[in-house]
């Protein structure tokens, strides 16, 4: 598909908590179709604090309304300027960017695992998998109870475990202590979230041969692989978060 | 109306050119524009041997900009003459490659391949870049060195010879005068300006090379400066650069005396600025009541 610029209408702003909100987006013309796992290049505005573009994930997409969210944390002045936005607001995106998670293979066993703000390429993709008659187990991990999102949605697609830091819902820890993985068999595990978080599934996958791919962040420029400013330290070379990713296999980072 | 200018014999049909290490190797952008429309572009800097360049984090934005540290990550001449270079025949624009070396031999052995190639018009010598350990920018900080890579490209490169110049001297006019007299067909200016960041949050540089190369808006006015300086100084052409976002910014170095303008980290942003900036300039000649471009290069210093 086709990279575009284009206009986007904000149809919705829902704050989920003090730090989390999901901007819904409708287009003049047809949305394109998605692959899970791209992100769009999202122009805050002409403040001169807010220059670049912000590599925002697709959340989800609703191809029957021509919409499609994106899923926000609060990190800094580009994205609190996001945060204010309203219905009727322009957003211009460059979109849709980047490579995808890969399709699993039939009667494969499916782990999404998310943390944070990690959850949020998850949900298109675990909308996608159901769609391709796959039911992925869903491992969500938050700091507390208070700060867990989007829950009600994963539970629409398949099982989902949840870890809280302070125990006030689910497992008390983090995702990578959950009893699920050492009770479940895996082939397959599906991964965004902090890098240490990652990292740790990644070990966890390479021990037991589980097909493992992450979905990375970094810095960008551009977002479509002219300017080589987000990359990342491969066993082919230094590749682009950005047109390379940001999905990765473990097996091919040097992690 | 005509748009077009020359480097010399070499015709171009319109002054606006896209920036090296901005527009990848022009496929990057064809989502998003006609890159024929475009004067010419200026591909990605390009080594002898393959560059993995810097390591991560190499980008930091900056108040109206971007540092860079990229390092000249390219898969060096042999990848780019059997792999890239096939990839640039269909474009009907003049494609000028960016040449980098840590030694005068590489940027003489690039220099002699880069004449074989039919398609490439012409050479942008890169003696300004501000993100290697050896090399680049040292040769175009001082003007003996400067002098002698201008010399000996220039004996062995048949074809146009534009040196970038670094804007990181205390006088940049004397490297274009350098440039000119070594025989380099033009100049384009500016490279980054040298610059450094600091992660407060995090209470480390920005940057995993400490100091990058400054682009965007933040370094018009600078550049703008050097542009007017290096156009009233030489007569070869002068390829204005520096923060260029609109077409109202490239005028202002077109006015101040540059041939042409190259776009650079606008891209980035808008990948489609450079055919606007393009319609741009074409809007303010037809409501000016000029019929070509000529007549506004270096306006401001014939006004009286």
């Amino acid at each position: 598909m086709a990279k575009r610029i284009e206009d986007l209408k904000v149809i919705g702003n829902k704050h989920l908590n003090n730090d989390y909100f999901i901007l819904e987006l409708s287009g003049n013309t047809k949305i394109p179709e998605f692959k899970p796992g791209q992100f769009a290049q999202v122009r805050v505005d002409s403040s001169p604090e807010t220059f670049l573009r912000r590599p925002i994930s697709i959340h989800d997409v609703d191809y029957g309304k021509n919409t499609f969210k994106i899923l926000i944390q609060i990190a800094g002045k580009g994205t609190r300027a996001l945060s204010r936005l309203g219905n009727g607001d322009i957003l211009n995106l460059i979109y849709p960017l980047g490579n995808s998670f890969t399709l699993p293979s039939i009667n494969e066993q499916i782990l999404l695992v998310g943390g944070g703000c990690g959850i949020a390429p998850l949900l298109f993709l675990g909308r996608y998998l159901k769609a391709n008659g796959f039911i992925p187990d869903i491992l969500l991990g938050f700091r507390n109870s208070a700060r867990i999102i989007e829950f009600e949605e994963y539970l629409t697609i398949g099982n989902v475990f949840v870890t809280t830091e302070d125990g006030s819902m689910g497992e008390k820890g983090y995702v990578t202590s959950h009893s699920v993985l050492s009770t479940r068999q895996y082939n397959r595990i599906y991964c965004c979230g902090p890098d240490t978080m990652m990292k740790e599934i990644a070990a966890y996958c390479k021990s037991r041969n589980i097909i493992c791919e992450v979905s990375l962040e970094n810095i960008m420029a551009c977002g479509f692989g002219a300017c080589l400013c987000c990359v990342v330290d491969t066993v082919n070379g230094n590749l682009c978060t950005c047109i390379d990713g940001p999905v990765f296999n473990v097996n091919d980072l040097k992690w | 109306m005509n748009l077009g200018f020359s480097i010399g014999d070499l015709k171009f049909k319109n002054p606006v050119l896209t920036a090296s290490g901005t527009f990848g190797y022009g496929s990057e952008f064809d989502d998003f524009l006609d890159v024929s429309r475009l004067g010419g572009i200026v591909l990605k800097g390009t080594t002898l041997e393959p560059r993995e360049g810097n390591l991560n984090p190499r980008m930091a934005e900056t108040p109206s900009g971007m540092l860079n540290a990229v390092g000249l990550q390219n898969k060096g001449i042999e990848y780019f003459e059997k792999s890239i270079y096939p990839r640039l025949l269909h474009y009907e624009t003049i494609i000028i490659v960016n040449i980098n070396g840590s030694y005068i031999e590489d940027y003489i052995a690039l220099a002699e391949r880069v004449n074989k190639l039919k398609k490439i018009s012409a050479i942008e010598l890169n003696i300004s870049c501000p993100n290697v350990k050896k090399g680049g920018m040292a040769f175009g900080t001082n003007l003996k060195s400067a002098r002698e890579v201008t010399r000996e490209v220039r004996s062995v490169y048949s074809k146009k010879l534009i040196v970038k110049l670094s804007p990181n001297v205390t006088n940049i006019v004397d490297f274009a005068k350098v440039a000119e007299e070594e025989g380099a067909d033009s100049v384009s200016l500016i490279n980054t300006l040298l610059g450094m960041s600091v992660d407060v949050l995090n209470m480390r540089p920005a940057l995993s090379t400490i100091t990058g190369g400054l682009s965007g808006p933040a370094i018009k006015p600078v550049a703008l400066r050097m542009v007017w300086q290096v156009a009233n100084a030489i007569k070869i052409p002068v390829i204005g650069m520096g923060g260029i976002m609109s077409a109202f910014d490239a005028l202002e170095f077109l006015l101040a005396g540059a041939s042409a303008v190259q776009i650079g980290t606008a891209s980035f942003i808008d990948p489609q600025a450079s055919v606007k900036i393009l319609e741009g300039i074409e809007n303010y000649l037809v409501k000016k009541g000029f019929s070509d471009l000529k007549e506004i290069v270096g306006y401001i210093n014939r006004a009286k």
